[in-house]
């Protein structure tokens, strides 16, 4: 939920990065973690295994700058991907403004990047909010690998409403803006109709 | 949520009158998404905002626990360390968040976090009402913003 302090003259704004495990959902946020000048962002927390996978999620508030006398903030979670952690995962989409899903491009990940976007949408149903009024990105991740599909074929499986779809190489950064770029605008949009 | 100026100054009054009245070293309201509302006490370089949303996701955590046993809410938390300490009273969609050392005890923190709770909760009802009137009423500050203001958080300057 949209955060807004007259007092401090705020807004504060959650995104939450969703997607099947290992598919660079904390490598997005590590790459603008990296690339942002520490006075516009927060710490990076990470609840993690000792596996280096998520266990809780990860957080980053990354402040982008002052529209109409406010400063501009969004608060960037990530959710653990492996189906086991379904209590966690459903707990960070609480409040949600605007959602990424980071599809894994390669071949043999399709039906885990399937069954993860059904259950982002029933999760989301669980809170009463619907896909498809939500502001949302799909982020094809991992272009890099060799066994990737086709874009054309991932966007007519995964696409689910004419959202922007970017392609993305979390691990060298390529897309990892423009996707988070992509939900901010739809998320201040939404504002302008509140 | 939309706070305004004089409920944001009339909370922060709250928040320090607790600190007082528990000898903590700092009071922290957070939303239960995560997003902290205020805060009021010994800083230093704590980092408030990590602490905001990691407090609502052991809250949300615990609460998760509390339904798989039969129970709506955990309404208060607490966890002691060897010098600082943390309680956390759960007020509706609020969180109360105290940090006390041994200048205070966890009972002195829990019946004061308590006694304020009754108007917090009266605060935040009306702030519920007023974000909704805000709303309603598209009196809110981003309303008709345009697309080059959008685009322009984006530039770099
Ligand atoms: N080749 C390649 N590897 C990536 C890319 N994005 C992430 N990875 C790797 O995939 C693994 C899992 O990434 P991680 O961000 O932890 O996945 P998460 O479970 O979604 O948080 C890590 O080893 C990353 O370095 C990418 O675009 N290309
Ligand atoms: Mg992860």
């Amino acid at each position: 939920m949209t955060f807004i302090n007259y007092a401090s003259r705020e807004i504060n704004c959650k995104i939450v990065y969703y997607g099947p495990g290992l598919c660079g959902k904390t490598t997005n946020l590590q790459f603008i973690y990296d690339s942002t000048a520490a006075q516009a962002r927060g710490k990076l927390i990470s609840l993690a295994t000792e596996a280096d996978r998520t266990l809780f999620f990860d957080f980053m508030p990354l402040e982008l700058g002052t529209v109409r006398g406010f400063k501009t903030r969004f608060h960037l979670y990530t959710v653990p991907g492996q189906v086991f952690y379904e209590a966690s995962r459903k707990l960070i989409l609480k409040g949600v403004d605007g959602v990424v899903f980071v599809a894994d491009s390669q071949e043999e990940r399709m039906d885990a990047n399937i069954e993860s976007l059904y259950n982002l949408e029933e999760n989301l149903r669980t809170y009463g909010y619907e896909l498809m009024k939500l502001p949302y990105v799909l982020q094809l991740n991992k272009r890099d690998l060799p066994n990737v599909i086709p874009t054309d074929e991932l966007t007519t499986e995964l696409q689910r409403k004419g959202e922007p779809v970017i392609e993305a190489v979390a691990s060298t950064g390529a897309g990892v803006f423009d996707t988070l770029k992509a939900v901010a605008k739809q998320v201040l949009t939404e504002l302008r109709k509140a | 949520m939309v706070i305004l100026e004089s409920r944001f100054h009339h909370i922060k009054a709250l928040l320090a009158r607790l600190r007082l009245d528990s000898s903590a070293r700092l009071v922290v309201l957070v939303d239960k998404d995560g997003q902290q509302i205020a805060v009021h006490g010994e800083l230093g370089d704590l980092d408030t905002t990590s602490l905001a949303s990691l407090a609502a996701g052991n809250v949300a955590a615990t609460g998760g626990m509390a339904r798989l046993i039969g129970e709506n809410e955990f309404p208060t938390l607490s966890h002691e360390g060897e010098k600082e300490s943390i309680h956390i009273c759960v007020i509706g969609r609020v969180l109360l968040l105290v940090v006390f050392d041994d200048r205070s005890s966890l009972g002195l923190v829990k019946l004061r976090s308590k006694q304020l709770s009754h108007e917090l909760a009266r605060v935040f009802a009306e702030i519920e009402k007023e974000s909704a009137a805000a709303r309603a009423n598209s009196s809110l500050p981003f309303n008709g913003i345009t697309d080059e203001e959008i685009d322009s958080l984006f530039s770099p300057a």
